[in-house]
């Protein structure tokens, strides 16, 4: 199982691929996640491959071999298409976070993503970050997709509670365990 | 009980079990995490040194006196520690060292790509590999018996995917090494003249050593398929291979990229008809092999840039083209990364790009000042650049030229080697401004304490490098503080220094806006009233919360973190800060 996770630097991306990582050793699967530190999490494009199996060699996906995205942002959804594998699905927050180009007025941000996205591709496009606040907490956009890749998944959704529990602070967990139902639940 | 472990977490892992006692290192990503899971380990003192070299150092003195020790750098922090390399091969080891440099393939936060695996060939010190976690973990402990046995520090190479990508390990107990006896043995370890002469025999002769142990060491394993295909490869690029080739080829993986070994390559080509050298960046493996005598394919199919893929390989192998994807069929904005919401750099960007400076810049995140909109760095070299080569501009351009430049330089880069480029300033009758972005903390690597702090890795408080009267204990008369929030004052402080025929250096401190207490500070946020004129000055600031909405300005409330430096910036009062 190949799954990319794809956001802006500063959404929680990280957090997600451990706990789906986690997920996976107790599946008694091989596993390898590879993640990005230093100046790319600066707000700029972050993308982490976590991929599950028999057994993993390389620990990066290439273009049109994911079998899921999930996405934090839908530009970065849109820009992640080329990795998906044909009958793949994309699992996308509709937040617009402006990147710089846009900001400065160089370019304009893509109009209409999701239709572009739902006419070639399979599209779950979730508005998470109004979830995260119904669960509490802006920051949880995070758990609620990650509450959303669970139920695509088809695995046993008590592994995914115990695996938050171990990852997520004691203070937090409310928040996070209401927004994974939330994604679950979508 | 296998765990999900980071590669450099592994590495850690595996320098604890190896019982080592000492690590002294100097962050830098891809290296940063070995250092700071090293803290988890109570066994081990550790510590974060002002820069490679002095940590470099720090580990060669452990081992001498008798303790395995570790450094840890990115590649370009080798660069820095090469001096200490060089030696330590001639005076060899007492006690294991490990010198574990992590290269960064597609430049991911660097500013070169350099292959470091000339490094062990120039110094003559042994190199080896691992592919992913739990060879990190082995080849660590590995590495600590095979640098005692053959009296020598060793490298252990790493890349981006392997030092930043998690796979499963499984966990051991710590080995206590006890301390190895010291003994004063001025001939192996004073390398004056007359003794490095004899060492270099040494050193020699530990190269041939080295050479047959390369033949028969387990590090180096062949993996016949019955193909005629074969492939040579060592770190990430194995995995690659593995995935892209499957059993289709046979393997040749080396664990131990230097010395190389050559009976073994010439038997495992002499069974293929067709021999491929998979290697990221430079032909290093490929240019040994036609050293001696055999054919291989290397550069000619594969690039010398960037990271490889699975599916580059497949093609370029077996002619098999990669899977179909949907393409993108129109242009659409890239997104860089930014300066944070709230980043102290931000204010001072702000002033150098209005009043048109040229600026000498180093590394950190505020090399981001080089970006849109804010767009005022002009050069960005190395660590520590900033200062000297502001220098060097101001001796060749002269005193007008002068008034328009200024240095920026980080507080922990400063550390790192700043203050020798301010002391040929002071020395050579210099009169450059000099800026200390001092945000208290080591931004870019993730947060780690320096000696500007206060703290040590541990967070045990401890002695303050004081910027201030270091600055003027070198000859800085002019020493100003600032914050670069409060932009009028900075712009008029920066101006003033500019004018001066003295050297001078401005403290801009305002603590990074990722710090804990600072995420305390900064609540609620900023919004834009009815007074807005739409001047768009707030616009200049390239905040990631700031943007334009039709011809209105809006800002992002998931973005903002209510900073107020817009609020500081705009002519009409027409920002407010909400709680």
């Amino acid at each position: 199982m190949n799954i990319m996770i794809v956001g802006v630097g500063g959404q929680g991306t990280l957090l997600a691929s451990r706990i789906l990582g986690n997920v996976a050793i107790k599946m008694d699967y091989d596993v390898k996640v590879s993640e990005v530190h230093g100046m790319s999490q600066r707000g700029g494009s972050v993308v982490t491959y976590v991929k599950y199996g028999e057994k993993v060699y390389s620990p990066i996906i290439d273009r049109g071999e994911a079998d899921i995205i999930l996405a934090f942002e839908i530009l970065e959804a849109y820009r992640a298409m080329p990795y998906l594998k044909k009958g793949g699905k994309i699992i996308a927050n509709t937040q617009q976070m402006n990147p710089m180009p846009v900001i400065t007025g160089a370019m304009e941000y893509p109009k209409d993503i999701e239709k572009k996205l739902s006419e070639r591709i399979d599209l779950q496009a979730v508005d998470a970050l109004a979830a995260a606040k119904e669960a509490g907490n802006l920051k949880a956009v995070n758990v609620v997709l990650i509450g959303l890749l669970a139920k695509s998944t088809d695995t046993d959704k008590q592994i995914w509670l115990n695996t938050i529990k171990e990852t997520v602070p004691e203070k937090l967990l409310d928040v996070n365990l209401k927004a994974f139902e939330i994604g679950y639940n979508m | 009980m296998k765990k999900l472990m980071l590669g450099n977490a592994a590495v850690a892992r595996g320098a604890y079990e190896a019982g080592v006692r000492v690590v002294s290192s100097y962050p830098g990503t891809p290296s940063t995490e070995i250092t700071e899971n090293i803290v988890k380990y109570d066994d081990i003192y550790v510590e974060w040194a002002p820069n490679e070299k002095v940590a470099a150092e720090v580990a060669i003195g452990a081992s001498i006196a008798g303790g395995r020790a570790m450094s840890c750098m990115k590649h370009v922090g080798l660069n820095v520690m090469a001096d200490s390399v060089f030696t330590v091969s001639y005076t060899g080891v007492n006690g294991g060292l490990v010198l574990c440099v992590a290269d960064d393939q597609g430049m991911h936060s660097s500013q070169n790509e350099q292959d470091s695996r000339h490094y062990a060939k120039a110094s003559k010190i042994m190199m080896l590999e691992p592919s992913d976690s739990s060879e990190c973990k082995k080849f660590t402990k590995q590495a600590y018996s095979l640098s005692e046995e053959f009296d020598t520090p060793v490298f252990l190479r790493l890349s981006t995917r392997v030092s930043h990508s998690q796979s499963l390990v499984e966990e051991e107990e710590r080995t206590e090494q006890p301390l190895k006896d010291y003994e004063k043995n001025p001939q192996k370890y004073v390398m004056m003249p007359g003794n490095a002469i004899h060492r270099h025999v040494v050193v020699e002769e530990r190269m041939k050593k080295l050479a047959e142990f390369a033949e028969t060491t387990e590090l180096n394993s062949v993996e016949d398929n019955g193909s005629e295909i074969g492939v040579i490869a060592s770190g990430i690029a194995y995995m690659y291979a593995k995935e892209a080739l499957g059993d289709r080829v046979n393997y040749l993986k080396l664990g131990m990229i230097y010395p190389l070994p050559e009976k073994l390559i010439q038997d495992f080509a002499a069974k293929c008809c067709k021999v491929y050298v998979i290697e990221e960046l430079d032909p290093f493996i490929e240019e040994h092999c036609k050293a001696i005598g055999i054919d291989v394919i290397g550069k000619d199919a594969f690039t010398l840039l960037g990271e490889y893929t699975p599916s580059m390989i497949k093609e370029a192998v077996l002619g098999e083209a990669p899977a179909e994807f949907e393409a993108i069929e129109e242009n659409i904005p890239i997104r860089p990364p930014v300066m944070c919401a709230g980043c102290p750099h931000r204010g001072v960007f702000y002033v150098l790009k209005k009043l048109g400076l040229t600026v000498s810049g180093d590394i950190g995140c505020y090399t981001l000042g080089a970006a849109a909109p804010l767009q005022s760095i002009d050069t960005t070299i190395c660590m520590g650049a900033s200062v000297s080569a502001a220098h060097g501009m101001s001796k060749v351009r002269g005193a007008e030229f002068n008034k328009k430049l200024v240095s920026v330089i980080g507080d922990s880069t400063f550390m790192h080697s700043g203050i020798t480029g301010l002391v040929d300033i002071v020395y050579n009758k210099g009169n450059n401004t000099i800026i200390i972005l001092d945000n208290s903390i080591t931004g870019m690597t993730g947060h780690q304490d320096n000696p500007t702090t206060g703290y040590t890795i541990r967070k045990e408080p401890t002695k303050q490098v004081n910027l201030i009267t270091l600055c003027k204990s070198i000859g800085i008369e002019h020493v100003t503080v600032a914050d670069p929030f409060d932009v009028k004052l900075f712009e008029r402080i920066v101006k003033e220094e500019t004018e001066r025929d003295e050297p001078s250096v401005i403290i801009a401190q305002r603590p990074c806006a990722l710090l804990p207490n600072m995420r305390k500070t900064y609540t609620g946020h900023c919004t834009i009233t009815d007074k807005c004129k739409k001047c768009k000055m707030c616009m200049k600031l390239g905040c990631p919360a700031i943007s334009l909405d039709g011809d209105a300005v809006k800002i992002d409330t998931t973005q903002c973190n209510g900073c107020g430096l817009c609020v500081n910036v705009c002519p009409f009062e027409a920002i407010e800060q909400e709680d």
